[in-house]
């Protein structure tokens, strides 16, 4: 009777009810993301990792822009048949720098989280173009489009600033260089190219993703995000002994 | 409508119109090459329209100071219609979009018209476009009734109805032109973000004004719901759309948080906005329009004491159940099964509620398709809780997580239950509003209910089969121990489901039209009631149909 006595006289006092409302709702949240920040295994090292490119980073955000994400997941669980279909099951260090995740919560279409160089290049150019003439029972809606939609890149420094302000370490270097790094890395025989590798790492595929290398578009990047998916680190390959080893 | 607003009040509507014209111009130009000019010169333009609207009507006389013997229902009655139109947009939106996952070339070759910019277009549109407007209308109509007070001035709740509607179509037409930050359900960008907040600040004040002049010593439970819908979704919005933009001259901006603190972030606002504002908000609807409708008191005042602070504090853990199995902290997936287990008896003791208040009425919602409405509406929701506890279980929602187990969910509670109540309460409110006898043909609201239910029950059918035979497919071993199907099989068997899901879409849409129709002819053809003596702001003996606490 008390509760309810207590209540009865609480019910008559609107700020009572908002602060008794806020204090409420509060403490789910508190207990369950301010630990996340704190606790250091929330996130594995992984000392490999690297960064999107400016290429890689414009293609993400046409991923983004497109809504691919409300059908295809990035995040492989940790069940057999998950990892038997898709590979080894995500790492939260593999979305470390990814502002937003883009883990999903639907799989009309398979999981991409390790689709970075499973299929050629001119696969995805041919499966963006038409996905019926790959996969002809595929519901997945064309995109060719993307392959005559030039690449805006005189803001890509912009972008990268921005990155930097929400934590991802890229180097001035990397940001008075952005747009030439995404002209170079889908142009291999340019003289841009070099600077792509020296800024991020010899690993980085640099290749005319779209076949034209002369031309950067928007299918370009949006293949040169899909062939890193995965690949930022190989922290989910190790083997599971060395990652139980090394706790 | 702007001659029942005060020469003040016109004038401050206009100082805020510039403002609003003012910024979209500056949006504008420094927007420039980005597509944030388009979404500034939109933005312009409805300041614009406003002033000339605003100017035309400046010299009108003002009210009288008769207008304080009735309640403020003007902004209700504009979010009415709105909810009406959002919901027959929405719900064709979505059912084109479920037609294109049946025949993926109903793009007709547009970049704006694939699946991944029309669904958000859907969900926004029904989730904020419908589901918003008919809480903005119901819950300044509530909150007048069970304060017995007026609303404390004619110009906020009209900022906050048009407001809120200019942010549900920056959103809208943001995806189409490829602006979204890709958080489900928060997808606006940081402009629109910045916008809501302002709207939503003044939407509380409302709120505490017209609580501050109440003549009711109690605050009626809706009204408990209508807040923490106003606070909780004011705080989740606030911290998941936290963000950095590019520039000021740019649409895009990247979130502060990523990865697992990200997905937590997302999640946590994700499953609280189906909380508070898909489920506190229209549970404060049904505190009301329920009993009102059928001429019963609620059936426990304690039930709905236990079950709001249950709903308010039980809620806000459960948004992990969103990422079992995946790289979040097992202990954080555990604290979220736990919870929406234990979520499940403040929820059925709502629905238990509703349900138990209509004891004794039962012959009222055998002949009235509105009461009818509403009690099928408590049904779903006690059965789509129970789905949903029942889903967060970790070994459950292995199977059904990423499969169309999880859209019917979302849809026997987004049809069933919030789109039920509100149709019931809409039909409820649309008489006593525009003071007519009662709809303009009972026979169509008929119609509209078996057309809502079939529409609701072919589609959650429908998902739940391919949603279960997908998850089984993905997880069958052959006897040498390899997957049985690739995921172009499991495809491939969606494809009957996807056809049963759009069928039954179009049967829920054609309902709404119906609906909307009726409300039209309704408000549109004369014929005025006598206002209702109870229903003025004034304090007086409440007869037996107010709603009182049962104490």
């Amino acid at each position: 009777m008390s509760i309810f006595g207590f209540h009865y006289r609480l019910e008559r006092k609107a700020i009572g009810l908002v602060i008794a409302i806020v204090v409420v709702a509060s403490i789910g949240g508190l207990v369950e993301i301010a630990p996340l920040f704190t606790i250091h295994q929330t996130v594995e090292d992984a000392p490999d990792m690297r960064l999107y490119t400016p290429l890689e980073l414009a293609g993400r955000n046409i991923y983004i822009r497109e809504g691919c994400y409300a059908c295809h997941s990035q995040m492989i669980r940790t069940l057999r048949d998950e990892v038997d279909r898709y590979g080894p099951y995500s790492l939260a260090v593999e979305s470390k720098y990814d502002h937003p995740m883009l883990w999903g919560s639907k799989r009309t279409g398979p999981d991409l989280a390790r689709i970075g160089e499973k299929y050629s290049d001119e696969w995805h150019v041919a499966h963006l173009i038409n996905p019926r003439a790959v996969v002809p029972v595929s519901v997945m809606p064309a995109y060719d489009w993307l392959l005559a939609t030039e690449l805006r890149t005189d803001d890509l420094g912009l972008h990268l600033k921005a990155q930097r302000a929400v934590g991802v370490p890229y180097t001035d270097d990397m940001i008075a260089n952005a747009p030439l790094d995404a002209f170079g890395q889908s142009n291999p025989d340019s003289p841009q190219a070099d600077g792509v590798s020296k800024r991020y790492g010899n690993a980085t595929t640099v290749r005319a993703f779209d076949g034209r290398p002369n031309e950067l578009t928007e299918m370009d990047a949006l293949v040169a995000y899909l062939q890193i998916l995965g690949r930022l680190t190989d922290a989910a390959h190790r083997p599971i002994a060395q990652a139980e080893a090394g706790q | 409508m702007i001659a029942q607003l005060t020469r003040n009040e016109r004038t401050n509507a206009i100082l805020i119109s510039l403002a609003v014209a003012i910024c979209g111009f500056l949006l504008g130009v420094v927007g420039r090459g980005d597509p944030l000019a388009i979404h500034g010169a939109l933005i312009f333009v409805a300041g614009v329209l406003m002033i000339f609207r605003l100017g035309k009507d400046y010299f009108a006389p003002e009210p009288s100071d008769e207008r304080f013997a009735h309640y403020y229902d003007d902004p209700s009655k504009a979010a009415i219609v709105l909810a009406m139109i959002w919901i027959v947009f929405g719900l064709a939106v979505g059912d084109w979009t479920a037609w294109q996952l049946v025949n993926p070339d109903l793009t007709f070759g547009g970049g704006w018209s694939s699946f991944g910019r029309i669904r958000p277009v859907h969900t926004t549109a029904v989730i904020f476009g419908f589901g918003g407007n008919g809480l903005i209308a119901t819950s300044l109509y509530v909150l007048q009734r069970t304060s017995r007070a007026r609303l404390p001035d004619q110009l906020s709740p009209w900022f906050v109805v048009l407001g809120y509607n200019l942010f549900c179509v920056l959103a809208v037409t943001g995806y189409l032109i490829g602006i979204t930050q890709s958080k489900e359900y928060a997808e606006p960008e940081w402009y629109a973000d910045i916008w809501l907040v302002v709207v939503w600040v003044v939407y509380f004040l409302i709120y505490l004004r017209t609580l501050a002049r109440r003549k009711e010593p109690h605050i009626y439970v809706s009204n408990w719901y209508y807040m923490a819908f106003i606070l909780v979704v004011a705080m989740l919005h606030i911290v998941n759309n936290l963000a950095v933009p590019v520039s000021l001259g740019h649409a895009k901006s990247y979130s502060l948080f990523s990865g697992v603190q990200d997905a937590m972030t997302q999640w946590w606002y994700g499953h609280n906005a189906v909380a508070f504002f898909l489920t506190a908000g229209f549970l404060g609807m049904m505190y009301y329009f329920l009993p009102m409708r059928a001429g019963r008191p609620i059936f426990s005042y304690r039930l709905s004491i236990i079950s709001f602070w249950g709903i308010t504090f039980f809620y806000m853990w459960a948004g992990s159940h969103h990422l079992h199995y995946t790289a979040l902290p097992q202990w954080v997936q555990t604290l979220g099964m736990t919870f929406s287990l234990m979520l499940l008896i403040p929820s059925w003791a709502s629905a238990g509620n509703a349900l138990l208040t209509l004891n004794g009425a039962w012959h009222t919602v055998r002949d009235d398709a509105t009461l009818r409405f509403m009690m099928v509406a408590a049904v779903f929701y006690g059965l789509t809780t129970f789905e949903g506890s029942f889903m967060a279980i970790r070994p459950v929602n292995a199977l059904s997580h990423y499969t169309d187990w999880t859209i019917g969910h979302v849809h026997a509670g987004a049809l069933g239950w919030v789109a039920m109540i509100t149709f019931g309460s809409i039909y409820a409110a649309v008489p006593w509003l525009w003071k007519r006898e009662g709809m303009y043909s009972a026979k169509l609201v008929e119609a509209h209910f078996w057309f809502a239910l079939a529409g609701s029950v072919v589609y959650v059918f429908a998902m739940w089969n391919s949603g279960i035979i997908q998850g089984l497919m993905w997880r069958t071993y052959n006897e040498s121990g390899t997957l049985a199907f690739s995921f172009v099989d499991s495809l491939i068997a969606m494809h009957p489901y996807y056809v049963a899901r759009a069928v039954g879409g179009l049967l829920f849409l054609i309902g709404g039209c119906i609906g909307a129709y009726n409300i039209w002819m309704t408000i549109t053809l004369p014929s005025p009631a006598a206002e209702k003596t109870v229903d003025l702001p004034l304090p007086r003996p409440t007869g037996g149909l107010s709603p009182q606490p049962a104490e």
